[in-house]
Parts: C-alpha cells; sequence; structure tokens
C-alpha cells in the first residue's frame, strides 16, 4: 500500500478555527483588523511573497490544466463509448451501461478516492509483477485520469445522444458513398454531432472544472487546497475563500464567453436557434 | 383475456432481457461479489455497523431537508427571473450565476471557515440563542447545500415557468381567479410537472454532493467510511461498501422518482 495523504489529515481539521480563536480575544481582535481592513486584503492577496495571490494564481493553473485534461480524455472515452454503446456488440453496450450507470451513480469524491488508491495500486503492481521499481505517480496525471474516467461516462451519454440526432441520411449517404468507417466518424458524424452535443459537453467542462476541487480532499495540490494553505496560515478565511470564489467564477464566465463562441461557430450555416423557434 | 396478454408480453420482455450473454455477464458479477465478500476483510463491520446507520440515516436527513428548503427557495428565484421587473430578476439571476459558477466545496468552506471565524468577533452573536448552532458544523453544510440546490433548480423552475402556455393563465384569470389563487392552482403546478424530470437527475446531484459536509466534521456515512478506514488501515473494503450504499440510495430515488412521474398526465401544456 503506498503511502497516501489521508482525507482526515488532508481535510478535517480537529475543531473549527472560530471555536478556538474565540477564547484569546487578543488574537480575534488581530484577525479581524487583518481580515477587515482593505490595506490588509490587499497585502494578503498581493501575487508576491508575502501575500499569497502568487500560490492562489498557481493553483488555479492546475486546476486548469487538470481540467482540459480530464476534459479531453474524457471526450476520448465518450467517444468511444458513445461509438461502442451505438454500434458495438451485445457484451460491448451491456458493460458500458454498467461503466455509465456506476459512475453516474456514485459520488465523485467516492469515485475520485477509490480510482485514485486502485489506480496507483494497480500500477505498483504491475510493475513490480514484471520487474520494475515502484512509482510515485505525479499529482497532474493521477488528477487527469480520475476526473477524465469520470467524465467519460456522462461524455459518453451526451455523445451517444448527440449522434442519435443526426439525419440518418446524412450517414447512409456517407456510406453509399463507400466512406470507411474512420472516414465517415471524421468527415460526417463528428462534425454533424457537434452543434447538438455543445451545450452538453460544455455543461460538462463547466462541472470539470468544480470538480477539481474535489481533488484537494486526497490531497492534490490546486486551487481549493492552495487556498486551504494560504488561508490556514494567515487565518483570513474568509478573504481567501471569498478570493478563490471570485477565481472559479471569473473562469466559469471566461468559458461561458469561450464556448458561445464555439457553439456559433459549430453552428455555421444552420439555422438560428431563434428563427427555428 | 387481457390478463393473459399481460403475462405473455412481461415473459417475452424477460426473455428479450435475459439474453444467454447477459446469463454470463451476471454470473461473473456475482461471482466477483461472491469472491470479494469472501476473499476481503469484512470483520470490522459488527463493530462500525450501528455508526454506519446512523451515518446513513444523517446522508439521508441533510438530504431531504436540503432539497425541501432548496426547492421551496428555488420557485421564488424562477418566478421572479422567469416574469419579476428588473429589480427582482437580477439579483436572482445573479444569485444563480454565481452558485452555479463556484465549486460547492468553495462555499461550504467560505461559509464554514469564512463566516464561522468571523462570527465569534462580534459579541452579540455569541450572546444571542443561535450560538450554539453556529459553534456546530452541520448548519453551515445545510445551508451551503440548500443554497446550492436553490442555484441549480431556480435555474429550472425559470424555464418551466416561462414554459407554461400564457393561454392558461389568461384562462385563469378569466375565471375569475385572483393572481394568487391562479398561481397556486394552475401555474406554479404545471411549471413543477414541467420540472420533474430533471427534478429527479437534481435530487440524485444533491445526494452524490452530501458526502463534502464530512469536510467540514460532520459525521455523515462518508465520514464513518473514512473513520473505518483509518481505524483498520483497509482501503478498498469501506469504500465499494460506500459506492454500494450511495448506488443502493440513487436507485431507491430513481425508481421513486420514476413512480411520481407516471402518476401525472403526461399531456401538458
Amino acid at each position: 500500500m503506498p503511502h497516501l495523504p489521508d482525507l482526515s489529515q488532508a481535510c478535517l481539521p480537529p475543531t473549527q478555527p472560530s471555536a478556538v480563536r474565540a477564547n484569546n480575544p487578543g488574537a480575534t481582535l488581530i484577525d479581524a483588523l487583518l481580515s477587515a481592513s482593505a490595506a490588509g486584503i490587499i497585502e494578503l492577496l498581493s501575487p508576491y511573497p508575502p501575500g499569497w495571490g502568487g500560490t492562489l494564481l498557481v493553483g488555479l493553473l492546475h486546476s486548469i490544466e487538470i481540467a482540459l485534461g480530464a476534459t479531453c480524455l474524457g471526450l476520448l472515452i465518450g467517444t468511444g463509448g458513445a461509438y461502442g454503446k451505438l454500434y458495438g456488440g451485445p457484451v460491448v453496450r451491456d458493460l458500458l451501461a454498467v461503466y455509465t450507470t456506476i459512475v453516474r451513480a456514485v459520488p465523485e469524491l467516492v469515485l475520485i478516492l477509490l480510482l485514485y488508491y486502485a489506480g496507483t495500486d494497480l500500477i505498483n503492481q504491475a510493475l513490480t509483477a514484471m520487474g520494475y521499481q515502484r512509482v510515485d505517480i505525479s499529482g497532474l496525471a493521477a488528477g487527469i485520469a480520475v476526473l477524465g474516467f469520470v467524465q467519460g461516462a456522462y461524455s459518453t451519454e451526451v455523445i451517444r445522444g448527440a449522434i442519435l440526432a443526426i439525419p440518418q441520411g446524412q450517414i447512409e449517404a456517407a456510406r453509399a458513398y463507400g466512406m470507411s468507417p474512420g472516414l465517415l466518424l471524421r468527415r460526417i458524424t463528428l462534425p454533424a454531432m457537434l452543434p447538438f452535443a455543445i451545450p452538453g459537453l460544455a455543461n460538462l467542462w463547466l462541472i470539470a472544472t468544480k470538480d477539481t476541487a474535489l481533488l484537494a480532499v486526497v490531497g492534490f495540490y490546486e486551487l481549493a487546497l492552495a487556498t486551504r494553505q494560504a488561508a490556514g496560515v494567515t487565518k483570513a478565511y474568509f478573504t481567501f475563500f471569498f478570493a478563490a470564489g471570485v477565481l472559479y467564477l471569473l473562469l466559469s464566465l471566461f468559458s461561458n464567453l469561450i464556448i458561445g463562441r464555439i457553439e456559433a461557430w459549430s453552428r455555421r450555416g444552420m439555422p438560428s436557434l431563434k428563427e427555428a423557434r | 383475456m387481457a390478463n393473459e396478454a399481460a403475462i405473455i408480453n412481461a415473459v417475452a420482455r424477460t426473455s428479450l432481457w435475459l439474453q444467454p450473454h447477459r446469463i454470463v455477464l451476471i454470473l461473473i458479477a456475482l461471482g466477483l461479489v461472491l469472491s470479494a465478500a469472501f476473499f476481503m476483510r469484512w470483520d470490522w463491520l459488527p463493530q462500525y455497523y450501528e455508526m454506519g446507520l446512523i451515518g446513513i440515516w444523517r446522508s439521508l436527513w441533510i438530504l431531504a431537508v436540503t432539497c425541501v428548503l432548496g426547492f421551496l427557495l428555488a420557485v421564488p428565484l424562477g418566478l421572479a427571473q422567469a416574469t419579476g421587473s428588473f429589480w427582482f430578476a437580477a439579483p436572482a439571476k445573479v444569485f444563480c450565476t454565481v452558485i452555479r459558477g463556484t465549486p460547492l466545496l468553495i462555499q461550504l468552506w467560505l461559509l464554514y471557515y469564512g463566516l464561522g471565524s468571523l462570527f465569534p468577533q462580534y459579541p452579540w452573536i455569541r450572546e444571542s440563542w443561535m450560538w450554539p448552532y453556529l459553534r456546530q458544523a452541520w448548519p453551515y453544510g445545510v445551508l451551503a447545500l440548500t443554497l446550492s440546490f436553490a442555484g441549480y433548480e431556480g435555474e429550472v423552475m425559470r424555464g418551466a415557468f416561462a414554459g407554461v402556455p400564457k393561454g392558461q393563465l389568461e384562462a385563469a384569470r378569466a375565471f375569475g381567479m385572483s393572481r394568487w389563487k391562479a398561481f397556486r392552482r394552475i401555474w406554479l403546478p404545471q411549471a413543477i410537472y414541467r420540472a420533474l424530470p430533471t427534478l429527479t437527475g437534481e435530487t440524485v446531484l444533491q445526494l452524490k454532493s452530501t458526502p463534502l459536509v464530512a469536510t467540514i466534521s460532520v459525521i455523515d456515512i462518508f465520514a464513518v467510511s473514512s473513520k473505518v478506514r483509518q481505524d483498520t488501515y483497509l482501503t478498498y473494503e469501506p469504500l465499494l461498501l460506500l459506492a454500494l450504499i450511495y448506488m443502493t440510495i440513487t436507485g431507491i430515488l430513481v425508481f421513486a422518482f420514476s413512480r411520481i412521474e407516471a402518476r401525472i398526465p403526461n399531456k401538458i401544456g
């Protein structure tokens, strides 16, 4: 069993900070002044070493990296899964149904813990069986793999629905032209399903950015954990969690902007949604 | 006659579902479950059995309370966005955007650690009747989960309210119903019918969010499994059992909602 950070140590402080500091009026007063005065907040959030803004930004960068990687992996799994569900044999279909059902029924937090422990354990057992040394799996890779596996289940369903929404005649026409399955996928199925899939996939991206926060619980270094660290050291809990919330919100709003562009691009040549109604 | 046809139908459906490859898959799954039961360590179960039951009860309780309160909050949020003037619609919209744009974990920690560390500075809060509750963790958990559910469901209710045909409301007014009566008898029930299919999904999502309260030291079923892992140094057994428990609850929820949905007339609008 690799030595892993435990939930209780990573995330459960022995007591609520307020309960401790309520006994110490002096410290409370200093904290209050620190977290209340605007100058203190700017100092705390400044990106250079005495401030913790840099730590937060690095955490945000890690979060974005994990979310991007997980979404890409999820898209790969999702495309494969959707193809398997639609065109695969009976066994493949049933196995995929089990995969999507289980992943969507179990909390992400539990899945992350299970997959993280099981994944690192299996890889290390395989390595020792083949005569290699055990390796420490980097937090980034493990986070991407775990979240990607979860995202894959959801995107399987989204992409399956989108492929079903393509007018059947288009796929039949492509087959009649003698396209190979690979070419059909690349030229017809993927571009034609995109306008139907983009809203669902955009939702999944937003979920992915927010789910990265859950990785803090297994000790991955990303925005939520960086914030905890900064808040724990400076005791300015409200300031830092608020700042982290603002960063996540900005990421979501910025994503919405980009998604709008992508959606417009994917629907090029189609009647606009307003006219369709 | 009709009874016979129903039985034949049921048999045909079962034989369709129970194809040979499925029987093999089910046998493999049974084998996996049995080998897990025999070859993994379950001797800790009797000791933590009671604690686990209390944990499950607490998780379900949090789920029920936050869903009901969240839905009650979602109705005005949806209504304000669907019809309200700018001064009602804008704050509701901002609330939904903020809740949906930030992770629940951050909201939870902001409330518990952030607000929790600000409260003791004010003597009037420390002396009020609320203080014994504010020192515990669960009110923060319930508040965060309620707000989260309201944020997501408020957006759904906005669509549901907007989706009720105008003619229905005009007819209600023409019958001489007051605004409140028309809302209570026509608008709200039809909006809820429309929102019901998504309500199933939202409730399951909410169930999947409840383990987050374990990170602020509320002892729900997730926290119990963490405690078992700490005490026994077992990794997989408590987590697998935990996953099974959540899957069972999800299954029950989906089944219950499908029964409720089946009772509702499917021709609306």
